[in-house]
């Protein structure tokens, strides 16, 4: 090894003491915790400001000619509308929300919802736009996901893929059908080599759909802020 | 041979270059092979672990470097993992905090650069033996030479498994992606031609320098003749 002409080590190093030993780890460690919490606090704010930002983008997104959103809570049964600039729900509390989007004059577009569902590789978590007065899904995007590169991550990018969440209808339910075999409303056309994925994200709605639909269905007229002519 | 500063200076230019080429991580050492294969699937993922991994091995070099002769040799594994692991997990929170959606390519790997062999392999081989210029010219050029390793593999993969480089698309619509070049199998396979061309290359340099010695040999037989 050419490393090894430099600055030889000491043929007789004292042999070190526990105490010495047990130090150097201590003090290594209690340095790098000091580190680790620093960095911790200094990014945690940011890390959330991110989050809270990629969703917001993905609400105005699921929901074509959205301007603005409120969130709903599922309380007791009940939908509750928080109030603009409430607290994130804090980690490992259990909450469970939609999000209600107005377009221009505050006419109501329609409720984002997200669900989950394992895909391929691991969950893919997603957000979908549904209109309840046509009771259709009027958009759809992939939150998080690690589908296979190429196949399956064709469900966010694949504009074909895409084009099913235009106005897929709710009902009777949602079904998954081989490329080039949609005939009705609520068939999502799978992509080829990606079917697993596909499926997964039929699933993911229809699951969605039958959890809120019959919430949002009875409630939805009250979260209207202007009644249309 | 009697001004010192410039012997000590080629000598840090020496450690330096060393790593880009003539024993370049990747290429030649065949060190870090997990980040090589499995996020080399886009250029800039590729550039983005190659800059995570240089800031992790620079400051890791300096500290240990540093720190040299402060810890006992019975325990400095122990802390070059300690030193290492912190700065991979402040890489972590940064590129959470600055860049999410890179950070959410390349997930669980960016943890892993704390396993990556070229790291604690520097810090063993050469920081802990060698003062902090040397340390750092050594971590430098290890760590330019591991990103440009990565480069090469995420250029080559991008453009032939996406049809693009650093997202912009390059052909038309009428390429169609090799998708397996973006699929693990494609990671072997780019690895495994560019190391073919790299021994090749390095097979040819050492043919020609046995090639000179031999006519400079002969050409002293002639003059001893």
């Amino acid at each position: 090894m050419e490393e090894e002409k430099s600055q030889p080590v000491p043929a007789t190093e004292p042999e070190a003491s526990s105490f010495r030993l047990i130090s150097t780890l201590g003090l290594a460690g209690f340095f790098s915790g000091i580190v680790l919490v620093g960095a911790f606090l200094y990014t945690k704010p940011i890390i959330e400001a991110n989050r809270a930002m990629a969703l917001q983008q993905a609400i105005f997104k699921v929901l074509p000619g959205c301007t603005s959103f409120r969130t709903l809570e599922l309380q007791d049964g009940q939908l509750v509308m928080l109030e603009e600039g409430a607290p994130e729900p804090k980690e490992g509390e259990e909450v469970r929300r939609i999000y209600v989007g107005y377009g221009p004059k505050d006419k109501l577009i329609g409720f984002a919802i997200s669900g989950e569902e394992p895909g391929y590789q691991d969950l893919i978590i997603a957000l979908f736009g549904y209109n309840p007065e046509e009771k259709v899904v009027i958009g759809f995007e992939v939150l998080e996901s690690k589908e296979t590169p190429g196949l399956g991550d064709k469900i966010m990018k694949d504009p074909g893929f895409r084009a099913n969440f235009g106005s897929l209808a709710a009902e009777p339910s949602v079904t998954v059908v081989k490329k080039g075999e949609k005939k009705k409303d609520n068939e999502i056309e799978a992509i080829t080599g990606a079917t697993i994925s596909s499926k997964a994200v039929g699933r993911l709605l229809e699951k969605s759909l039958v959890e809120w639909r019959p919430l949002i269905e009875e409630h939805w007229q009250e979260f209207k802020k202007v009644e249309e002519e | 041979m009697n001004q010192p500063t410039t012997i000590e200076r080629s000598r840090t230019a020496e450690e330096f270059l060393k790593g880009i080429w003539k024993e370049n991580p990747v290429f030649v050492a065949v060190l870090g092979m997990c980040p090589t294969l499995a996020v080399t699937n886009t250029a800039i993922n590729s550039l983005a672990m190659g800059l995570a991994t240089t800031f992790v091995l620079v400051f890791s070099s300096l500290l240990v470097s540093s720190l040299r002769n402060a810890i006992p040799k019975q325990v400095r594994i122990t802390t070059f993992i300690i030193i290492i692991a912190t700065f991979v997990t402040v890489v972590d929170f940064m590129l959470a905090a600055l860049v999410p959606q890179v950070h959410k390519e390349l997930g669980a790997f960016i943890a892993l650069i704390v396993v990556n062999c070229l790291i604690l392999g520097r810090q063993e081989a050469f920081a802990s033996k060698n003062n902090i210029k040397l340390a750092l010219a050594d971590a430098l050029g290890m760590s330019l030479g591991f990103t440009f390793a990565l480069l090469c593999i995420g250029v080559v993969r991008e453009i032939l498994g996406s049809g693009s480089l650093f997202n912009i698309p390059l052909f038309g619509s009428g390429f169609e992606p090799w998708v397996i070049m973006i699929m693990p199998p494609g990671g072997f396979f780019t690895l495994g031609f560019l190391l073919l061309f790299f021994n090749w290359l390095q097979k040819r340099r050492k043919a020609r320098q046995e090639s000179g010695r031999q006519s400079t040999q002969y050409e002293e037989a002639r003059e001893f003749l």
